[in-house]
Protein backbone atom coordinates (compact mmCIF):
# COMPACT_ATOMS: atom_id res chain seq x y z
CA UNK A 1 0.00 0.00 0.00
CA UNK A 2 1.35 3.46 -0.87
CA UNK A 3 2.25 5.74 1.98
CA UNK A 4 0.12 8.78 2.66
CA UNK A 5 1.56 11.88 1.01
CA UNK A 6 2.38 15.22 2.51
CA UNK A 7 1.04 17.88 0.19
CA UNK A 8 2.54 21.30 -0.17
CA UNK A 9 0.03 24.00 -1.08
CA UNK A 10 0.81 24.39 -4.76
CA UNK A 11 0.41 21.26 -6.84
CA UNK A 12 3.33 20.46 -9.14
CA UNK A 13 0.96 20.08 -12.06
CA UNK A 14 -2.38 21.80 -12.32
CA UNK A 15 -4.77 21.29 -15.19
CA UNK A 16 -7.71 23.68 -15.17
CA UNK A 17 -10.69 23.63 -17.51
CA UNK A 18 -8.56 22.34 -20.38
CA UNK A 19 -10.27 21.87 -23.71
CA UNK A 20 -8.45 20.47 -26.73
CA UNK A 21 -9.80 19.99 -30.23
CA UNK A 22 -8.80 18.04 -33.27
CA UNK A 23 -10.48 20.00 -36.02
CA UNK A 24 -14.16 20.01 -35.11
CA UNK A 25 -13.92 17.20 -32.59
CA UNK A 26 -13.44 18.19 -29.00
CA UNK A 27 -11.28 15.52 -27.37
CA UNK A 28 -11.02 17.22 -23.97
CA UNK A 29 -14.08 19.08 -22.72
CA UNK A 30 -12.86 20.93 -19.67
CA UNK A 31 -10.52 18.70 -17.68
CA UNK A 32 -9.50 19.65 -14.13
CA UNK A 33 -6.93 17.72 -12.20
CA UNK A 34 -3.77 18.17 -10.18
CA UNK A 35 -0.66 16.25 -9.29
CA UNK A 36 1.30 17.02 -6.12
CA UNK A 37 5.00 16.54 -5.62
CA UNK A 38 5.89 13.00 -4.58
CA UNK A 39 2.60 11.44 -5.72
CA UNK A 40 1.77 8.77 -8.21
CA UNK A 41 -1.45 9.90 -9.81
CA UNK A 42 -3.15 7.76 -12.37
CA UNK A 43 -5.70 8.56 -15.01
CA UNK A 44 -7.77 5.65 -16.23
CA UNK A 45 -10.29 5.55 -19.00
CA UNK A 46 -11.26 3.52 -22.00
CA UNK A 47 -9.91 3.84 -25.50
CA UNK A 48 -10.65 7.24 -27.00
CA UNK A 49 -11.51 8.89 -23.70
CA UNK A 50 -8.81 11.52 -24.25
CA UNK A 51 -6.05 10.22 -21.97
CA UNK A 52 -3.24 10.54 -24.49
CA UNK A 53 -4.59 13.86 -25.67
CA UNK A 54 -4.36 15.17 -22.13
CA UNK A 55 -0.70 14.16 -21.79
CA UNK A 56 0.10 15.62 -25.18
CA UNK A 57 -1.70 18.84 -24.27
CA UNK A 58 0.39 19.12 -21.10
CA UNK A 59 3.46 18.91 -23.37
CA UNK A 60 2.12 21.62 -25.66
CA UNK A 61 1.29 19.59 -28.78
CA UNK A 62 -1.61 19.94 -29.52
CA UNK A 63 -2.25 23.14 -27.59
CA UNK A 64 -5.29 23.58 -25.37
CA UNK A 65 -7.68 26.01 -27.00
CA UNK A 66 -8.95 27.07 -23.60
CA UNK A 67 -8.08 26.46 -19.98
CA UNK A 68 -4.66 26.50 -18.35
CA UNK A 69 -1.87 24.07 -17.57
CA UNK A 70 0.42 25.16 -14.76
CA UNK A 71 3.68 23.52 -13.79
CA UNK A 72 5.17 24.47 -10.43
CA UNK A 73 2.94 27.53 -10.48
CA UNK A 74 4.04 28.68 -13.93
CA UNK A 75 1.56 28.89 -16.81
CA UNK A 76 2.90 26.59 -19.55
CA UNK A 77 -0.23 26.41 -21.73
CA UNK A 78 1.29 28.42 -24.59
CA UNK A 79 4.93 27.32 -24.39
CA UNK A 80 6.66 25.30 -27.10
CA UNK A 81 7.22 21.62 -26.36
CA UNK A 82 11.00 21.85 -25.93
CA UNK A 83 10.58 24.78 -23.51
CA UNK A 84 8.03 22.85 -21.42
CA UNK A 85 10.31 19.83 -21.29
CA UNK A 86 13.22 21.99 -20.15
CA UNK A 87 11.19 23.09 -17.13
CA UNK A 88 11.34 19.52 -15.82
CA UNK A 89 8.59 17.43 -17.41
CA UNK A 90 9.63 14.15 -19.04
CA UNK A 91 7.21 12.25 -21.22
CA UNK A 92 7.32 8.58 -22.09
CA UNK A 93 4.75 8.79 -24.85
CA UNK A 94 2.18 6.50 -26.42
CA UNK A 95 3.89 3.90 -28.59
CA UNK A 96 7.20 4.49 -26.72
CA UNK A 97 8.75 6.31 -29.69
CA UNK A 98 12.24 4.96 -29.26
CA UNK A 99 14.74 6.44 -31.73
CA UNK A 100 14.85 3.17 -33.62
CA UNK A 101 18.07 3.73 -35.57
CA UNK A 102 20.00 4.83 -32.52
CA UNK A 103 21.58 2.51 -29.99
CA UNK A 104 20.20 2.12 -26.49
CA UNK A 105 23.09 4.22 -25.22
CA UNK A 106 22.40 6.98 -27.75
CA UNK A 107 18.73 6.97 -26.82
CA UNK A 108 19.72 7.53 -23.22
CA UNK A 109 22.11 10.28 -24.30
CA UNK A 110 19.18 11.93 -26.08
CA UNK A 111 17.20 11.71 -22.86
CA UNK A 112 20.02 13.47 -21.02
CA UNK A 113 20.14 16.29 -23.56
CA UNK A 114 18.73 18.92 -21.21
CA UNK A 115 20.37 17.57 -18.04
CA UNK A 116 23.63 18.77 -16.54
CA UNK A 117 26.35 16.58 -18.16
CA UNK A 118 28.04 16.27 -14.76
CA UNK A 119 25.25 13.91 -13.64
CA UNK A 120 25.32 11.75 -16.75
CA UNK A 121 27.33 8.82 -15.39
CA UNK A 122 25.35 8.67 -12.12
CA UNK A 123 22.04 8.81 -13.92
CA UNK A 124 23.12 6.17 -16.38
CA UNK A 125 24.09 3.90 -13.49
CA UNK A 126 20.69 4.42 -11.89
CA UNK A 127 18.83 3.58 -15.07
CA UNK A 128 20.95 0.46 -15.59
CA UNK A 129 20.35 -0.61 -11.99
CA UNK A 130 16.62 -0.15 -12.47
CA UNK A 131 16.62 -2.00 -15.82
CA UNK A 132 19.65 -4.30 -16.09
CA UNK A 133 18.38 -5.47 -19.48
CA UNK A 134 19.24 -2.08 -20.94
CA UNK A 135 22.87 -2.43 -19.91
CA UNK A 136 23.05 -5.80 -21.68
CA UNK A 137 21.57 -4.23 -24.79
CA UNK A 138 23.61 -1.04 -24.54
CA UNK A 139 25.03 -1.03 -28.09
CA UNK A 140 21.97 -2.54 -29.76
CA UNK A 141 19.74 -0.43 -31.97
CA UNK A 142 16.50 0.70 -30.36
CA UNK A 143 14.39 -0.69 -33.20
CA UNK A 144 15.62 -4.23 -32.55
CA UNK A 145 14.53 -4.36 -28.90
CA UNK A 146 11.48 -6.29 -27.72
CA UNK A 147 8.40 -4.37 -26.66
CA UNK A 148 9.21 -4.67 -22.98
CA UNK A 149 12.79 -3.54 -23.48
CA UNK A 150 11.58 -0.61 -25.55
CA UNK A 151 9.27 0.39 -22.71
CA UNK A 152 12.16 0.18 -20.25
CA UNK A 153 14.22 2.33 -22.59
CA UNK A 154 11.41 4.87 -22.95
CA UNK A 155 11.17 5.21 -19.17
CA UNK A 156 14.97 5.23 -18.80
CA UNK A 157 15.28 7.92 -21.44
CA UNK A 158 12.69 10.02 -19.64
CA UNK A 159 14.54 9.61 -16.33
CA UNK A 160 17.84 10.70 -17.86
CA UNK A 161 16.57 14.27 -18.09
CA UNK A 162 16.24 14.39 -14.25
CA UNK A 163 12.62 15.48 -14.44
CA UNK A 164 10.48 16.77 -11.60
CA UNK A 165 7.43 15.18 -13.17
CA UNK A 166 7.33 11.94 -15.14
CA UNK A 167 4.46 11.41 -17.57
CA UNK A 168 3.84 7.81 -18.60
CA UNK A 169 1.41 6.93 -21.36
CA UNK A 170 0.18 3.33 -21.15
CA UNK A 171 3.48 1.69 -20.25
CA UNK A 172 1.77 -1.73 -20.05
CA UNK A 173 0.28 -1.66 -23.55
CA UNK A 174 0.95 -4.82 -25.53
CA UNK A 175 3.31 -6.35 -22.96
CA UNK A 176 3.26 -9.82 -21.40
CA UNK A 177 1.84 -9.93 -17.83
CA UNK A 178 5.24 -10.70 -16.32
CA UNK A 179 6.84 -7.73 -18.04
CA UNK A 180 3.93 -5.52 -17.02
CA UNK A 181 4.58 -6.44 -13.40
CA UNK A 182 8.28 -5.56 -13.81
CA UNK A 183 7.46 -2.20 -15.32
CA UNK A 184 4.99 -1.31 -12.57
CA UNK A 185 7.46 -2.42 -9.91
CA UNK A 186 10.02 -0.10 -11.49
CA UNK A 187 7.59 2.81 -11.48
CA UNK A 188 6.90 2.25 -7.81
CA UNK A 189 10.61 2.07 -7.08
CA UNK A 190 11.29 5.34 -8.90
CA UNK A 191 8.59 6.98 -6.85
CA UNK A 192 9.66 5.59 -3.48
CA UNK A 193 13.45 5.72 -3.85
CA UNK A 194 13.87 8.96 -5.77
CA UNK A 195 10.65 10.66 -4.69
CA UNK A 196 9.73 11.05 -8.34
CA UNK A 197 6.31 12.49 -9.07
CA UNK A 198 4.51 10.31 -11.60
CA UNK A 199 1.42 10.95 -13.68
CA UNK A 200 0.41 7.64 -15.17
CA UNK A 201 -2.17 7.09 -17.85
CA UNK A 202 -3.45 3.54 -18.15
CA UNK A 203 -6.09 1.29 -19.58
CA UNK A 204 -4.79 -1.45 -17.33
CA UNK A 205 -6.81 -0.07 -14.42
CA UNK A 206 -6.11 -2.84 -11.94
CA UNK A 207 -2.33 -2.37 -11.78
CA UNK A 208 -2.51 1.38 -12.11
CA UNK A 209 -5.00 1.83 -9.27
CA UNK A 210 -3.06 -0.45 -6.94
CA UNK A 211 0.02 1.66 -7.51
CA UNK A 212 -1.52 5.11 -7.39
CA UNK A 213 -1.96 7.40 -4.42
CA UNK A 214 -4.80 9.10 -6.20
CA UNK A 215 -6.68 8.45 -9.40
CA UNK A 216 -8.98 10.12 -11.89
CA UNK A 217 -11.41 8.53 -14.31
CA UNK A 218 -11.74 10.13 -17.72
CA UNK A 219 -14.86 9.51 -19.80
CA UNK A 220 -15.40 11.21 -23.16
CA UNK A 221 -13.05 14.06 -22.39
CA UNK A 222 -14.38 14.77 -18.89
CA UNK A 223 -13.22 13.71 -15.44
CA UNK A 224 -16.14 11.83 -13.92
CA UNK A 225 -14.63 10.40 -10.75
CA UNK A 226 -11.62 10.92 -8.56
CA UNK A 227 -10.26 9.65 -5.29
CA UNK A 228 -7.54 7.57 -3.66
CA UNK A 229 -6.45 4.63 -5.78
CA UNK A 230 -7.63 2.04 -3.27
CA UNK A 231 -11.06 3.65 -3.05
CA UNK A 232 -11.57 3.58 -6.80
CA UNK A 233 -10.34 0.04 -6.89
CA UNK A 234 -13.18 -0.89 -4.52
CA UNK A 235 -15.81 1.17 -6.35
CA UNK A 236 -18.38 -1.16 -7.95
CA UNK A 237 -18.90 1.13 -10.96
CA UNK A 238 -15.17 1.15 -11.69
CA UNK A 239 -15.00 -2.58 -11.20
CA UNK A 240 -17.81 -3.10 -13.68
CA UNK A 241 -16.49 -0.67 -16.27
CA UNK A 242 -12.72 -1.17 -16.14
CA UNK A 243 -11.79 -4.20 -14.10
CA UNK A 244 -14.11 -7.08 -14.85
CA UNK A 245 -12.78 -9.41 -17.42
CA UNK A 246 -9.30 -9.63 -16.08
CA UNK A 247 -6.18 -7.70 -15.48
CA UNK B 1 45.04 1.58 -69.71
CA UNK B 2 46.54 5.05 -69.43
CA UNK B 3 43.41 6.58 -70.89
CA UNK B 4 41.28 4.65 -68.42
CA UNK B 5 43.39 5.85 -65.51
CA UNK B 6 43.10 9.43 -66.65
CA UNK B 7 39.32 9.18 -66.82
CA UNK B 8 39.29 7.60 -63.39
CA UNK B 9 41.15 10.60 -61.98
CA UNK B 10 38.84 13.05 -63.74
CA UNK B 11 35.76 11.12 -62.71
CA UNK B 12 36.75 11.05 -59.05
CA UNK B 13 37.28 14.81 -59.09
CA UNK B 14 33.89 15.38 -60.68
CA UNK B 15 32.40 12.90 -58.21
CA UNK B 16 33.75 14.91 -55.29
CA UNK B 17 31.76 17.93 -56.49
CA UNK B 18 28.54 15.93 -56.91
CA UNK B 19 29.03 14.17 -53.60
CA UNK B 20 29.41 17.43 -51.70
CA UNK B 21 26.23 18.82 -53.24
CA UNK B 22 24.32 15.56 -52.83
CA UNK B 23 24.78 15.59 -49.04
CA UNK B 24 22.67 18.75 -48.88
CA UNK B 25 19.80 17.07 -50.74
CA UNK B 26 19.93 13.92 -48.71
CA UNK B 27 20.09 15.66 -45.31
CA UNK B 28 17.20 17.97 -46.02
CA UNK B 29 15.18 15.07 -47.36
CA UNK B 30 16.04 13.06 -44.27
CA UNK B 31 14.86 15.67 -41.82
CA UNK B 32 11.80 17.25 -43.46
CA UNK B 33 11.03 14.85 -46.28
CA UNK B 34 11.24 17.40 -49.08
CA UNK B 35 13.51 17.79 -52.09
CA UNK B 36 15.14 21.18 -51.82
CA UNK B 37 15.19 22.11 -55.49
CA UNK B 38 16.87 25.42 -54.67
CA UNK B 39 19.97 23.57 -53.46
CA UNK B 40 21.62 23.66 -56.89
CA UNK B 41 21.29 27.44 -56.79
CA UNK B 42 22.88 27.52 -53.35
CA UNK B 43 25.86 25.74 -54.90
CA UNK B 44 25.91 28.27 -57.75
CA UNK B 45 25.90 31.12 -55.24
CA UNK B 46 28.82 29.46 -53.46
CA UNK B 47 30.74 29.51 -56.74
CA UNK B 48 29.91 33.18 -57.31
CA UNK B 49 30.97 34.10 -53.79
CA UNK B 50 34.28 32.34 -54.38
CA UNK B 51 34.85 34.31 -57.59
CA UNK B 52 33.81 37.56 -55.92
CA UNK B 53 36.30 36.99 -53.12
CA UNK B 54 38.94 36.19 -55.72
CA UNK B 55 38.31 39.49 -57.50
CA UNK B 56 38.22 41.49 -54.26
CA UNK B 57 41.59 40.02 -53.32
CA UNK B 58 43.07 41.37 -56.52
CA UNK B 59 42.44 38.50 -58.92
CA UNK B 60 45.52 36.89 -60.39
CA UNK B 61 47.70 39.43 -58.56
CA UNK B 62 46.58 38.31 -55.08
CA UNK B 63 49.35 38.63 -52.51
CA UNK B 64 49.48 35.06 -51.29
CA UNK B 65 47.86 32.13 -53.06
CA UNK B 66 47.36 29.84 -50.03
CA UNK B 67 45.90 32.65 -47.94
CA UNK B 68 43.78 33.78 -50.87
CA UNK B 69 42.38 30.28 -51.32
CA UNK B 70 41.67 30.03 -47.63
CA UNK B 71 39.82 33.34 -47.76
CA UNK B 72 37.79 32.19 -50.77
CA UNK B 73 36.88 29.01 -48.93
CA UNK B 74 35.86 30.70 -45.69
CA UNK B 75 33.96 33.61 -47.24
CA UNK B 76 32.12 31.31 -49.61
CA UNK B 77 31.20 28.86 -46.85
CA UNK B 78 29.99 31.51 -44.41
CA UNK B 79 27.91 33.55 -46.84
CA UNK B 80 26.48 30.53 -48.65
CA UNK B 81 25.45 29.13 -45.27
CA UNK B 82 23.62 32.41 -44.65
CA UNK B 83 21.80 31.96 -47.97
CA UNK B 84 20.86 28.40 -47.06
CA UNK B 85 19.52 29.52 -43.70
CA UNK B 86 17.53 32.36 -45.26
CA UNK B 87 15.98 30.15 -47.93
CA UNK B 88 14.65 27.78 -45.28
CA UNK B 89 13.38 30.65 -43.16
CA UNK B 90 11.61 32.44 -46.00
CA UNK B 91 10.40 29.69 -48.26
CA UNK B 92 9.98 26.50 -46.24
CA UNK B 93 9.39 27.17 -42.57
CA UNK B 94 6.16 29.14 -43.09
CA UNK B 95 4.84 26.16 -45.05
CA UNK B 96 5.62 23.53 -42.45
CA UNK B 97 2.49 21.58 -41.63
CA UNK B 98 1.00 22.60 -44.96
CA UNK B 99 0.17 20.05 -47.66
CA UNK B 100 3.10 18.01 -48.93
CA UNK B 101 3.52 19.64 -52.30
CA UNK B 102 3.59 23.20 -50.95
CA UNK B 103 7.27 23.33 -49.94
CA UNK B 104 8.23 21.58 -53.18
CA UNK B 105 6.52 24.24 -55.26
CA UNK B 106 8.07 26.88 -53.04
CA UNK B 107 11.50 25.30 -53.63
CA UNK B 108 11.10 25.49 -57.40
CA UNK B 109 10.05 29.13 -57.02
CA UNK B 110 13.06 29.81 -54.84
CA UNK B 111 15.33 28.18 -57.41
CA UNK B 112 14.03 30.44 -60.19
CA UNK B 113 14.19 33.50 -57.94
CA UNK B 114 17.82 32.85 -56.97
CA UNK B 115 18.87 32.25 -60.57
CA UNK B 116 17.31 35.52 -61.67
CA UNK B 117 18.73 37.35 -58.69
CA UNK B 118 22.26 36.31 -59.64
CA UNK B 119 21.60 36.97 -63.32
CA UNK B 120 20.49 40.52 -62.55
CA UNK B 121 23.16 41.36 -60.02
CA UNK B 122 26.10 39.57 -61.68
CA UNK B 123 25.12 39.68 -65.33
CA UNK B 124 24.19 36.85 -67.65
CA UNK B 125 27.63 36.37 -69.15
CA UNK B 126 30.02 33.73 -67.94
CA UNK B 127 32.55 34.69 -65.30
CA UNK B 128 35.99 33.26 -65.56
CA UNK B 129 39.19 33.26 -63.58
CA UNK B 130 42.70 32.34 -64.51
CA UNK B 131 43.97 29.09 -63.07
CA UNK B 132 45.28 29.77 -59.57
CA UNK B 133 46.94 26.43 -58.95
CA UNK B 134 48.92 25.05 -61.84
CA UNK B 135 51.12 22.09 -62.42
CA UNK B 136 50.98 18.48 -61.45
CA UNK B 137 52.61 15.13 -62.01
CA UNK B 138 52.67 12.75 -64.86
CA UNK B 139 52.06 9.57 -62.90
CA UNK B 140 52.07 7.06 -65.72
CA UNK B 141 52.84 7.03 -69.39
CA UNK B 142 51.99 4.61 -72.16
CA UNK B 143 52.30 4.92 -75.93
CA UNK B 144 52.95 8.62 -75.69
CA UNK B 145 49.83 9.24 -73.55
CA UNK B 146 50.75 10.67 -70.14
CA UNK B 147 48.34 10.38 -67.24
CA UNK B 148 48.14 13.76 -65.51
CA UNK B 149 47.35 14.23 -61.87
CA UNK B 150 47.28 17.93 -61.12
CA UNK B 151 48.05 19.54 -57.77
CA UNK B 152 44.56 21.00 -57.90
CA UNK B 153 43.02 17.55 -58.14
CA UNK B 154 45.01 16.41 -55.14
CA UNK B 155 43.88 19.45 -53.18
CA UNK B 156 40.26 18.79 -54.19
CA UNK B 157 40.46 15.18 -53.04
CA UNK B 158 42.12 16.04 -49.75
CA UNK B 159 39.62 18.81 -49.08
CA UNK B 160 36.67 16.56 -49.91
CA UNK B 161 37.90 13.60 -47.90
CA UNK B 162 38.74 15.87 -44.96
CA UNK B 163 35.30 17.45 -45.03
CA UNK B 164 33.56 14.09 -45.30
CA UNK B 165 35.46 12.78 -42.27
CA UNK B 166 34.72 15.90 -40.23
CA UNK B 167 31.12 15.79 -41.31
CA UNK B 168 30.69 12.09 -40.51
CA UNK B 169 32.18 12.72 -37.09
CA UNK B 170 29.79 15.61 -36.51
CA UNK B 171 26.74 13.52 -37.38
CA UNK B 172 27.67 10.26 -35.64
CA UNK B 173 29.53 11.38 -32.54
CA UNK B 174 28.47 14.81 -31.34
CA UNK B 175 25.38 15.98 -29.48
CA UNK B 176 24.50 18.23 -32.40
CA UNK B 177 24.61 15.26 -34.77
CA UNK B 178 22.49 13.16 -32.42
CA UNK B 179 19.90 15.92 -32.27
CA UNK B 180 19.94 16.07 -36.04
CA UNK B 181 19.40 12.30 -36.32
CA UNK B 182 16.73 12.38 -33.63
CA UNK B 183 14.75 14.93 -35.65
CA UNK B 184 15.21 12.77 -38.71
CA UNK B 185 13.77 9.71 -36.99
CA UNK B 186 10.97 11.26 -34.94
CA UNK B 187 10.54 15.01 -34.80
CA UNK B 188 7.82 14.89 -32.17
CA UNK B 189 9.85 12.74 -29.83
CA UNK B 190 12.91 14.91 -30.43
CA UNK B 191 10.93 17.90 -29.17
CA UNK B 192 9.84 15.83 -26.16
CA UNK B 193 13.44 15.29 -25.07
CA UNK B 194 14.08 19.00 -25.43
CA UNK B 195 15.51 19.35 -28.94
CA UNK B 196 14.73 22.69 -30.55
CA UNK B 197 13.43 21.19 -33.78
CA UNK B 198 13.24 24.42 -35.79
CA UNK B 199 16.82 25.28 -34.91
CA UNK B 200 17.97 21.80 -35.88
CA UNK B 201 16.25 22.04 -39.26
CA UNK B 202 17.92 25.41 -39.82
CA UNK B 203 21.24 23.84 -38.94
CA UNK B 204 20.67 21.12 -41.51
CA UNK B 205 20.21 23.72 -44.23
CA UNK B 206 23.29 25.58 -43.04
CA UNK B 207 25.44 22.43 -43.12
CA UNK B 208 24.16 21.43 -46.55
CA UNK B 209 24.83 24.92 -47.90
CA UNK B 210 28.34 24.95 -46.42
CA UNK B 211 29.27 21.77 -48.26
CA UNK B 212 27.63 23.06 -51.46
CA UNK B 213 29.77 26.19 -51.12
CA UNK B 214 32.91 24.06 -51.10
CA UNK B 215 31.64 22.33 -54.23
CA UNK B 216 31.09 25.78 -55.75
CA UNK B 217 34.62 26.84 -54.91
CA UNK B 218 36.02 23.62 -56.39
CA UNK B 219 34.06 24.18 -59.59
CA UNK B 220 35.41 27.70 -59.84
CA UNK B 221 38.99 26.56 -59.38
CA UNK B 222 38.71 23.44 -61.52
CA UNK B 223 36.82 24.75 -64.52
CA UNK B 224 37.54 28.45 -64.14
CA UNK B 225 34.20 29.32 -65.70
CA UNK B 226 30.76 29.74 -64.13
CA UNK B 227 27.49 31.45 -64.89
CA UNK B 228 24.16 31.91 -63.16
CA UNK B 229 22.83 28.71 -64.69
CA UNK B 230 25.45 26.19 -63.46
CA UNK B 231 23.35 25.30 -60.43
CA UNK B 232 20.55 23.74 -62.40
CA UNK B 233 22.33 20.86 -64.09
CA UNK B 234 24.81 20.25 -61.29
CA UNK B 235 21.94 20.29 -58.82
CA UNK B 236 19.96 17.80 -60.86
CA UNK B 237 22.94 15.48 -61.11
CA UNK B 238 23.72 15.75 -57.43
CA UNK B 239 20.08 14.96 -56.73
CA UNK B 240 20.44 11.92 -58.99
CA UNK B 241 23.52 10.99 -56.97
CA UNK B 242 21.55 11.25 -53.74
CA UNK B 243 18.80 9.01 -55.14
CA UNK B 244 21.34 6.56 -56.53
CA UNK B 245 23.03 6.20 -53.14
CA UNK B 246 19.71 6.06 -51.32
CA UNK B 247 18.07 9.34 -50.42
CA UNK B 248 18.33 10.06 -46.70
CA UNK B 249 21.63 8.19 -46.38
CA UNK B 250 24.82 10.21 -45.92
CA UNK B 251 27.33 7.55 -47.05
CA UNK B 252 24.89 6.93 -49.90
CA UNK B 253 25.16 10.54 -51.05
CA UNK B 254 28.95 10.37 -51.07
CA UNK B 255 28.93 7.05 -52.91
CA UNK B 256 26.27 8.23 -55.36
CA UNK B 257 28.27 11.38 -56.09
CA UNK B 258 31.37 9.38 -56.93
CA UNK B 259 29.38 7.01 -59.11
CA UNK B 260 27.76 9.80 -61.10
CA UNK B 261 31.15 11.48 -61.54
CA UNK B 262 32.71 8.25 -62.81
CA UNK B 263 29.79 7.41 -65.09
CA UNK B 264 29.98 10.84 -66.64
CA UNK B 265 33.74 10.75 -67.11
CA UNK B 266 33.76 7.28 -68.65
CA UNK B 267 30.75 7.88 -70.83
CA UNK B 268 32.36 11.04 -72.19
CA UNK B 269 35.59 9.15 -72.81
CA UNK B 270 34.29 6.01 -74.48
CA UNK B 271 30.97 7.08 -75.96
CA UNK B 272 29.69 10.45 -77.07
CA UNK B 273 30.25 13.42 -74.83
CA UNK B 274 27.01 15.02 -76.07
CA UNK B 275 24.99 12.25 -74.47
CA UNK B 276 26.66 12.20 -71.06
CA UNK B 277 23.67 13.83 -69.38
CA UNK B 278 21.37 11.34 -71.03
CA UNK B 279 23.49 8.56 -69.56
CA UNK B 280 23.35 10.09 -66.08
CA UNK B 281 19.61 10.62 -66.06
CA UNK B 282 19.03 7.27 -67.77
CA UNK B 283 20.67 5.73 -64.75
CA UNK B 284 18.36 7.68 -62.47
CA UNK B 285 15.41 6.17 -64.31
CA UNK B 286 16.84 2.66 -64.03
CA UNK B 287 17.54 3.06 -60.31
CA UNK B 288 14.05 4.36 -59.67
CA UNK B 289 12.56 1.39 -61.49
CA UNK B 290 14.70 -1.43 -60.10
CA UNK B 291 15.99 -0.20 -56.75
CA UNK B 292 13.91 2.78 -55.61
CA UNK B 293 15.63 2.88 -52.19
CA UNK B 294 19.04 3.31 -53.83
CA UNK B 295 22.20 1.42 -52.97
CA UNK B 296 22.53 2.36 -49.31
CA UNK B 297 18.99 3.55 -48.65
CA UNK B 298 17.07 2.14 -45.73
CA UNK B 299 13.80 0.39 -46.33
CA UNK B 300 10.84 2.33 -45.01
CA UNK B 301 9.59 -0.38 -42.66
CA UNK B 302 11.19 -0.98 -39.27
CA UNK B 303 10.30 -3.30 -36.45
CA UNK B 304 7.88 -1.49 -34.22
Amino acid sequence: MPDPVIRPDTPLLEVEGVRTRYGMIEALRGVDLSVHAGEIVTLIGSNGAGKTTLLNTICGEPRAHSGTVRFAGQDITRLATDRIVRLGIAHSPEGRRIFSRMTVYENLQMGALIADPAHFQDDLRQVFTLFPRLEERREQRGGTLSGGEQQMLAIGRALMSRPRLLLLDEPSLGLAPLVVRQIFAAIQEINQRQGMTVFLVEQNAFHALRLAHRAYVLVNGLVTLSGPGSELLANPEIRAAYLEGGH
Amino acid sequence: MAYFLQQLINGLTLGAIYGLIAIGYTMVYGIIGMINFAHGEIYMIGAFLAITTYLVLGGAEMASVPLGLMAMLVVSMVFTAAYGWTVERLAYRPLRGSFRLAPLISAIGMSIALQNYVQITQGARVKSIQPIIQGGFEIYSQDGFGVQLSYLQIIIWLLTVGLMIAFTYLITSTSLGRQQRACEQDRKMAALVGVNVDRTISLTFVLGATLAAVAGLITTLYYGVIDFYVGFLAGMKAFTAAVLGGIGSLPGAMLGGLMIGLIEAFWSAYFTIEYKDVATFGILVLVLIFKPTGFLGKPEVEKV
